[in-house]
């Protein structure tokens, strides 16, 4: 059974502990060292289309939360029956399943933010993070360690997307979660120095604001690309 | 004949917005994936643009076919099933539609061209899990489109996608011999060149169509 474990974790021969160092790895390496989007360049649609709001944002990242967990735990299930040939198919359709949970609870639960998010909630399907946790890791990994590997990530994910999402919106409205934040005493109209950064607001924003975000934690992690 | 292309509500002028004004990448983000992972040579982008485009422009009008006669409230009557409501299982036809698609896609290219199948590599297969080709579908769906309506706006995203990838591969190309701090390197340069072109893709949306 041995080979069943993936090359990126040490793979313990003996009886596993519940919260091993590979399980410690499993969960925080996502988080700064192998960060799914300044890292690995996965998620990156909805990371852009979502954080015009802090609101939304949250939403997305609880959204994507559950999802990537509950993905890789029943991928890694069900990983020793899935035929090999025709396991992206088997995967789409438990991704799809759990996004139409999510989708269908939003819809009862907060009916308006889930209009905000458009068809977003719907485009998890085809988030990469989640495909790409599942065929890296879930297939190969028992259920508790790819359950733990799916939280790491998805809060991987999830604090950049906060980061944009509250710059954005501080320097695009001068806001947070819909409260003013800067005082009206600081707007340039009223004799202060602060205007509403309208390219924040705007798709530009979004791509210069995340590249600006990446190159940061790449700095700080030492990481660089070949050309 | 110009004034009736043109018109407000014309395909063409769909077409166009699908293209230039809302385009699927630079406007809404979609495809972003493969779309940072393909882009570093123009060739493959140009095989990887067609591939997108064809294969949008046959799933999204199937996916109104499936919405419209099989999902939709009251779709079903023609079965004599005027109050089934399918919708929730939306997701699950849209994406077994496009990974058949995919799948089809994929042979006739390894058939055809297998320089192509060898460079395309791994991404052919992801093309399924394009979120551009899913979020399509999923706008005609929204926008409540006709059947023509799909097709175009589909033929349209694609075009859209294939220039936003071309060009990003043309720049990448120059941009390998430029000086770019190595944290920026690949992908932080490669967003930041995209806010740039996405910048410049505004400027269309001052066209009245």
């Amino acid at each position: 059974m041995t080979s069943t474990v993936d090359a990126p974790v040490d793979a313990p021969v003996e009886k596993p502990p519940l919260f091993g160092k590979a399980e410690k790895r499993a969960v925080l390496d996502p988080l700064v060292d192998d960060n799914p989007i300044a890292l690995q360049a996965l998620g990156i649609c909805s990371a852009l289309a979502v954080t015009l709001k802090v609101s939304p944002t949250l939403i997305m990242c609880l959204a994507v939360i559950v999802v990537l967990t509950a993905s890789n735990t029943i991928i890694s299930m069900l990983r020793n029956y899935i035929p090999h040939k025709i396991r992206i198919i088997v995967m789409l359709t438990v991704i799809s399943s759990l996004v139409t949970l999510v989708d269908i609870c939003l819809k009862a639960f907060a009916y308006d933010l889930s209009k905000s998010l458009s068809v977003f909630i719907a485009l998890i399907v085809t988030n990469c993070i989640v495909m790409g946790r599942a065929e890296a890791f879930a297939m190969g990994n028992p259920p508790w360690r790819s359950f733990l590997d799916g939280l790491g990530n998805a809060l991987g994910y999830s604090w950049i997307l906060i980061v944009v999402g509250v710059s954005r919106e501080l320097f695009g409205a001068g806001q947070l979660m819909g409260a003013q934040i800067i005082p009206e005493s600081w707007y340039a109209v009223n004799g202060g120095w602060f205007v509403n950064n309208g390219l924040m607001v705007l798709a530009p924003g979004a791509f210069i604001m995340i590249g600006i975000v990446i190159w940061i934690q790449r700095a700080i992690t030492g990481f660089s690309e070949a050309h | 004949m110009a004034a009736f292309l043109l018109a407000d509500g014309s395909l063409v002028s769909l077409a166009l917005k699908a293209i230039f004004v809302e385009n699927i990448l630079l406007a809404f983000f979609l495809g972003m994936c493969s779309y940072l992972a393909v882009s570093k040579r123009v060739d493959t982008a140009i095989g990887l643009g067609i591939a997108v485009i064809f294969v949008e422009t046959i799933t999204c009008p199937a996916n109104w076919c499936i919405e419209n006669y099989i999902l939709a409230e009251g779709a079903l009557s023609w079965a004599g099933m005027p109050e089934t409501d399918l919708t929730y299982l939306r997701l699950i036809f849209y994406i077994g539609v496009i990974a058949a698609m995919v799948q089809i896609v994929e042979m006739a290219i390894d058939k055809f061209s297998p320089a192509l199948y060898n460079s395309l590599g791994i991404f052919l297969p992801l093309i399924a899990v394009n979120c551009a080709i899913l979020g399509a579908s999923l706008f005609s769906a929204e926008r409540s489109y006709t059947l023509v309506e799909s097709t175009v706006f589909g033929f349209g995203s694609g075009i859209g996608w294939m220039l936003a990838i071309v060009s990003m591969a043309a720049i990448r190309q120059k941009l390998r011999t430029a000086h770019v701090p190595a944290p920026l390197r690949g992908l932080g340069i490669t967003f930041i060149v995209t806010g740039l072109i996405a910048m410049a893709f505004m400027t269309f949306s001052g066209i009245q169509l």
